[in-house]
C-alpha cells in the first residue's frame, strides 16, 4: 500500500490536479500520522474539524488553477490565525485566539491550502533547540532524544515526520534554516520585506522574515511563490511583483561565480562539516559554477551585533503583553505596577526574561550609544561585507551550522554555546539578503547537515537553482523510519 | 518705547526676578483617521469604539503612516516659518501605562519633521519673535478612567494613537501676557491652516509649560521645571504665576530649584511634585523598525507651499495696507480666520471704517457677552453689512442703529425690517423738518433773538429741541443746515 505522505507536497498538488487523489484522502492520511506523531511534540494545536471541513468544500467544488489545491498544511504557531489559538509558544498567550489572519497564511489558503494545526516554537521565536517553548521540548524525528533545532523546531519536526506536507516558520537569526539542516529539510529566508510581517507575533522587526520549510527544492519553490508578495499593512514590504520561483525553477548554474567565505571557516568546527562544504563546492563546479574564495571581514562580529539588535528590538515588541489587554494575567498583585511585575514574571519564560533584560540594557540612557549605535554601525558593515562580495560573485557558499542536532538538554544552560549555533546563519538576517539551508550529507552519527546558499538581494531563484542541483546530486535520503509510531 | 515698564518681573524681597518660559504645546492633528491605522478619530465616541487591532496593539500588528497627518505636519511646519526635515525618523518611546497599548509611544526623537522656525507675537508694545525648536509627529496615548468604580481603572482607547504635533518652543517667553499671546497665535495659525482645530476643551491641545526664575539681567538660565500637560491658556498663566513665585521664593532663603516634574492643582491653585529628574522615565528611543525613515519629496513640500492660504501676519499686513486699518484693528480682526471672512463679507458693501468700528465694538461685546464664537453669531454678515449701510446712507441715525442692534443680537433679523417696524427711518426731507424747525424757533423766539445778539452756544439747544420734537428720527446733519440757514 502506497502512503500518500511519503510523496512530497509538488507530488502531492499534482495528484490532485490529476485527480488521483481527493483532498480529503490526503488530510486523513497526515491526520493518522499527526494522531501517531504525539510523542514528537511537534503540534500545540490541531484543527483538524477546519482542516476536513475544508477539504470536503474543495472536493465538492475543486479550483486546480491554484497553487496548493486542496493541501492541508500547520503553520508555525508565531503566525496569527483567525479562530484558531496562536500562542507564540509562551504562557502569556497560552489562550489568545486572534481575530484576524496573518497575511502569509492568508496568502496559503488563497492558494488552495488550509490549515492542518499550529506547530511548537521555541517562546517568541526566541531559542535554537525547541527548548524554550512553555509547550515542551520538541524531538527531532531523526532520531530520539535529540532537538529538532530552533525556533522553528515544530516545523521542521512536523514536516521530516511527515506530520505536514510543507510548513512555515519565521527565521529572525536561523530559525528556519538551523531546523532544517538538523531534520535534513529545506529551508529558507526570504529577502527581508520579500513576505509580509503583517499578523506574525514580533520578535525582532528588523530582523523577521517568514519563509517556507519542505521537503524537496521545488516545494521551497512553490511555497515561497504562494506566500511572498507586497503588503501594504507592512510598511517594511517590498512593493514589486511576484516571482514564479516554481516555474523557473532549473538546474543550470553553468557560468555562475560562488563565493566562499574564509571567515566562516571557524575553529573546532568538525571535519565532516568541512568535508560538507568541500562536496558542496565540487557539486557546483563540476555543474559549471566557478569558485571564487572571498571575505566578508566583519561576520566575526555579527553574533555580537545581533544579539544586542535583536534583544533590544524585543524587548520593546514584548513590551505589550502586559496582562492589560489579552492573554495571561496573574491574579497576584494589588495595583498597576506590580500586577505587570506578576503577570510578566509568570508568564514569560527565562529565556524570554534574559533577552528582554538585554534588550533593555543595551538601550539604557549611557549604554545605548555603546551598544544598540555599535551594533547597528557593526550591521551596516556587514552589509557592507556582502555588498562588496556580491560584486564578484552570483551567491555564497556555507555550511548551515557548526554542528549536526545535539541532545535535548546538552545546552540548556549554555546560552552562549547555544548562541553560537547561528553564527553561520545570523549574517544574512542582519544584511537582509536571502538565505537557504539544503540538506546535503550526514556528520559520523548520521545526523542529517545542510549548506547554506546566500543570494542577493531579491535573488531567491539563483539559490534556489543551485539548491536543487545540490539536492540532486548530494545524493541525500532523509530515511526516517517512524520509530516513535512504534 | 522704553521696555522696563512693561517688563513682568516677579518682585522678591530681595531682588527683581525675570521669569523664563519655553512652551511645549501638543496639538491634535486635524484628521479622519489617526496616525498608523485607520481609526477615526471624532471627539466624544462611546468608549472603545474607535479603536483597531493597531491601537490596540494587538500581536502582529504593524503602523502605516496617514500621509494626511504628515502633511498637515508639513503645512504647520511652513506655517511658523520652520524648516522642513526631508529625512526624519519614528522612534519608539518606551514605558508601560495601562493606557498605552504598545508600551511604546511612536514619536519622533532624534529626527523630528520640522526643525526651527519662529513666530510673530502682537504685543500692548509691539511685536517680539518667538522661535521654535521643533515640530515632531506622535501619537497619543488612550484614556485611563478612575472614577467610575471604587476598585478599577478603565481604559478608552479611542484617543490611543490620534495623531499629535508637539511643538517645541525655545526658552524665550518671559511673561503669563506674552504665553497667552504666543498660544493663541499658534492656535489661529493652525486653524487658518486647517491642521489643529485648536480646541482645548476636547484636549485638542495642552502644553507641557517650562518655567525657570533667573536675577534681573542675568544672562544665565535658571534650573527649571516642568508643568505636564495643562490644558487651559487661563491654568497655563495661573501656572507659571504660582510656579515663578515658588521657585523665587526657594532662591531667595537660600535654596536651589530640584529639576523636576510637577503637576498643577487648578483647585488648590498650586503646582506639585509629580518626579524628580533621577526618578525620571529612561524611555529607552530607539527607531521604530516597523516604520521606514520619512523621506519628504521635495516637491510636495513645493506644492504644499504653494496652496498654503493666507496666514494671520500676512492677513494683517494686507488689511492695514487695503483697508488703512490701524495694526491693532488689524490684529483684532484676523486673530480669528472666521472673524476676518466676515469682516471682508461685509465690507464687500459696506463702509470700511465704520464695519471696523461696529465689528470690533458692538458685535465682539455680544458674543463675549454670549460666550460664543463668530460662527454662532445671530447676526450673519449680510444683515451686519445691511445695518452699517443703513447709517450711512442716513437712512438711519447712529443712534437708532444701536436700537436696531439691540433686536439683531437677540434675533438676527434683516436691520430694514427692524427699522421700518420700529419706525426709527431717520427723516431727511428737508420740507417736512423746515416745518419742523420753524415750529421750533416759534416756540422758542427769547432763544433765537439771544442767539442772534451774540449767544452762539444756543446753536445746540436748537438742534437738540428739533431731534427731540423728532423723536430722535430727524436727519442731524440736515437738521443743522436748515437751522444754519434760518438763523443767519
Amino acid at each position: 500500500m502506497t502512503d500518500i505522505t511519503n510523496n512530497s507536497l509538488t507530488k502531492i498538488v499534482d495528484l490532485i490536479k490529476k485527480k488521483e487523489i481527493k483532498s480529503e484522502e490526503v488530510t486523513n492520511a497526515y491526520i493518522s500520522n499527526i494522531e501517531k506523531g504525539k510523542k514528537l511534540n511537534s503540534y500545540i494545536t490541531e484543527s483538524f474539524e477546519i482542516a476536513l471541513k475544508k477539504s470536503k468544500n474543495f472536493d465538492k467544488n475543486p479550483n486546480y488553477d491554484l497553487l496548493l489545491p486542496g493541501i492541508p498544511l500547520a503553520v508555525k504557531d508565531l503566525f496569527c490565525t483567525n479562530g484558531v489559538k496562536t500562542t507564540a509558544g509562551s504562557k502569556i498567550l497560552e489562550n489568545f485566539v486572534p481575530k484576524y489572519e496573518s497575511t502569509v497564511t492568508n496568502n496559503l489558503w488563497s492558494e488552495g491550502a488550509f490549515l492542518l494545526g499550529k506547530l511548537n516554537c521555541d517562546e517568541f521565536a526566541m531559542g535554537s533547540s525547541n527548548e524554550t517553548s512553555f509547550f515542551g521540548n520538541v524531538i527531532n524525528p531523526v532520531k530520539d532524544n535529540t532537538v529538532p533545532g530552533g525556533s522553528s523546531g515544530g516545523s521542521a519536526s512536523a514536516l521530516a515526520a511527515e506530520l505536514t506536507p510543507a510548513t512555515i516558520g519565521t527565521d529572525t537569526g536561523g530559525s528556519i534554516r538551523q531546523p532544517a539542516s538538523f531534520t535534513g529539510t529545506v529551508g529558507l529566508k526570504p529577502t527581508y520585506g520579500l513576505c509580509s510581517r503583517w499578523g506574525i507575533v514580533a520578535f525582532a522587526s528588523s530582523l523577521d522574515q517568514a519563509g517556507p520549510m519542505t521537503q524537496t527544492v521545488s516545494d521551497c519553490a512553490l511555497m515561497l511563490e504562494a506566500i511572498s508578495g507586497f503588503d501594504p499593512k507592512d510598511s517594511t514590504s517590498i512593493d514589486r511583483k511576484k516571482e514564479n520561483y516554481s516555474k523557473k525553477l532549473n538546474k543550470n548554474i553553468k557560468g555562475l561565480k560562488i563565493g566562499i567565505p574564509k571567515e566562516y571557516r571557524v575553529d573546532g568546527m568538525p571535519n565532516e562539516i568541512e568535508e560538507l562544504w568541500e562536496k558542496g563546492k565540487k557539486i557546483l563546479k563540476e555543474e559549471g559554477a566557478e569558485i571564487i574564495d572571498i571575505s566578508l571581514p566583519h561576520t566575526e562580529y555579527a553574533l555580537p551585533a545581533y544579539y544586542i539588535v535583536a534583544p533590544a528590538e524585543a524587548s520593546s515588541n514584548l513590551a505589550r503583553y502586559d496582562g492589560v489587554k489579552y492573554g495571561f494575567r496573574s491574579s497576584k498583585g494589588s495595583n498597576l505596577i506590580e500586577m505587570y511585575e506578576n503577570t510578566r514574571s509568570e508568564g514569560f519564560g527565562d529565556e524570554v526574561k534574559r533577552r528582554i533584560l538585554i534588550g533593555t540594557y543595551v538601550l539604557s540612557s549611557g549604554y545605548y550609544d555603546a551598544y544598540y549605535l555599535k551594533a547597528q554601525k557593526v550591521r551596516q558593515l556587514i552589509k557592507n561585507d556582502f555588498d562588496k562580495a556580491f560584486l564578484k560573485v552570483d551567491a555564497i557558499l556555507t555550511p548551515s551550522t557548526p554542528s549536526s542536532a545535539f541532545k535535548i538538554g546538552e545546552k540548556k544552560n549554555d546560552p552562549i554555546s547555544m548562541y553560537l549555533n547561528d553564527i553561520f546563519t545570523v549574517p544574512t538576517n542582519l544584511a537582509g539578503i536571502p538565505a537557504m539551508s539544503v540538506p546535503a550529507g550526514r556528520d559520523k552519527n548520521d545526523l542529517p547537515l545542510g549548506l547554506q546558499l546566500i543570494g542577493k538581494p531579491l535573488g531567491e531563484q539563483t539559490i534556489l537553482n543551485l539548491a536543487l542541483l545540490i539536492e540532486a546530486k548530494s545524493s541525500f535520503k532523509r530515511n526516517i523510519s517512524k520509530w516513535w509510531e512504534k | 518705547m522704553s521696555e522696563d515698564k512693561t517688563k513682568y518681573l516677579i518682585e522678591g524681597t530681595k531682588n527683581k526676578w525675570e521669569v523664563v518660559i519655553g512652551l511645549e504645546v501638543h496639538a491634535q492633528v486635524s484628521s479622519k483617521s489617526k496616525l498608523f491605522s485607520g481609526s477615526s478619530t471624532t471627539f466624544g465616541a462611546e468608549p472603545n469604539t474607535q479603536v483597531s487591532l493597531v491601537d490596540s496593539a494587538f500581536p502582529g500588528m504593524l503602523p502605516v503612516i496617514n500621509e494626511y497627518c504628515v502633511e498637515q505636519a508639513i503645512k504647520t511646519g511652513l506655517g511658523i516659518n520652520a524648516q522642513i526635515n526631508s529625512y526624519s525618523v519614528f522612534d519608539r518611546k518606551n514605558y508601560f501605562y495601562a493606557d498605552l497599548p504598545q508600551g511604546y509611544q511612536i514619536s519622533q526623537f532624534k529626527n523630528p519633521i520640522v526643525g526651527e522656525g519662529e513666530i510673530t507675537l502682537d504685543l500692548k508694545n509691539g511685536t517680539k519673535k518667538i522661535g521654535i525648536e521643533r515640530l515632531h509627529l506622535e501619537q497619543d496615548a488612550g484614556k485611563s478612567i478612575h472614577d467610575l468604580d471604587p476598585s478599577s481603572t478603565f481604559v478608552d482607547l479611542n484617543r490611543s494613537g490620534i495623531a499629535l504635533m508637539e511643538i517645541v518652543s525655545k526658552p524665550d517667553l518671559r511673561s503669563p501676557d506674552e504665553v497667552n499671546a504666543y498660544v493663541k497665535k499658534l492656535r489661529s495659525i493652525m486653524r487658518y491652516l486647517g491642521t489643529c482645530d485648536g480646541n482645548m476643551q476636547e484636549g485638542s491641545l495642552r502644553a507641557d509649560v517650562n518655567v525657570s526664575v533667573r536675577k534681573e539681567g542675568d544672562k544665565k538660565l535658571g534650573t527649571r521645571c516642568e508643568i505636564k500637560n495643562v490644558n487651559s491658556i487661563k491654568f497655563m498663566q495661573m501656572a507659571i504665576e504660582h510656579e515663578a513665585k515658588r521657585q523665587v521664593e526657594l532662591l531667595e532663603s537660600g535654596e536651589s530649584i530640584v529639576q523636576e516634574t510637577r503637576l498643577f492643582d487648578t483647585k488648590k491653585n498650586e503646582t506639585r511634585s509629580m518626579r524628580s529628574k533621577e526618578d525620571a522615565h529612561d524611555y529607552r528611543y530607539f527607531p521604530d523598525p516597523d516604520l521606514l525613515p520619512l523621506n519628504l519629496d521635495k516637491h510636495l513640500i513645493e506644492k504644499i507651499k504653494k496652496d498654503l492660504p493666507e496666514l494671520p501676519d500676512q492677513k494683517k499686513e494686507r488689511f492695514v495696507k487695503e483697508y488703512f486699518l490701524s495694526t491693532y484693528e488689524a490684529n483684532v480682526l484676523v486673530s480669528e480666520k472666521e472673524v476676518a471672512a466676515f469682516f471682508e463679507e461685509v465690507i464687500k458693501t459696506a463702509e470700511k471704517k465704520l464695519a471696523t468700528n461696529w465689528i470690533i465694538g458692538d458685535l465682539f461685546a455680544s458674543l463675549n457677552e454670549k460666550n460664543i464664537s463668530i460662527s454662532e453669531s445671530p447676526i450673519k454678515a449680510k444683515e451686519m453689512a445691511s445695518l452699517i449701510n443703513s447709517i450711512s446712507s442716513g437712512l438711519i441715525s447712529g443712534r437708532a442703529a444701536k436700537e436696531v442692534f439691540e433686536v439683531m443680537k437677540e434675533t438676527g433679523s434683516d436691520p430694514v425690517k427692524i427699522i421700518e417696524e420700529k419706525g426709527l427711518k431717520q427723516k431727511s426731507d428737508p420740507k417736512e423738518l423746515e416745518a419742523l424747525i420753524d415750529k421750533v424757533l416759534e416756540e422758542n423766539k427769547d432763544k433765537v433773538s439771544q442767539y442772534k445778539s451774540g449767544k452762539d452756544k444756543l446753536f445746540g439747544f436748537f438742534v437738540g429741541q428739533a431731534m427731540k420734537v423728532s423723536g430722535g428720527t430727524a436727519n442731524p446733519q440736515i437738521v443743522n443746515d436748515i437751522l444754519k440757514k434760518k438763523l443767519k
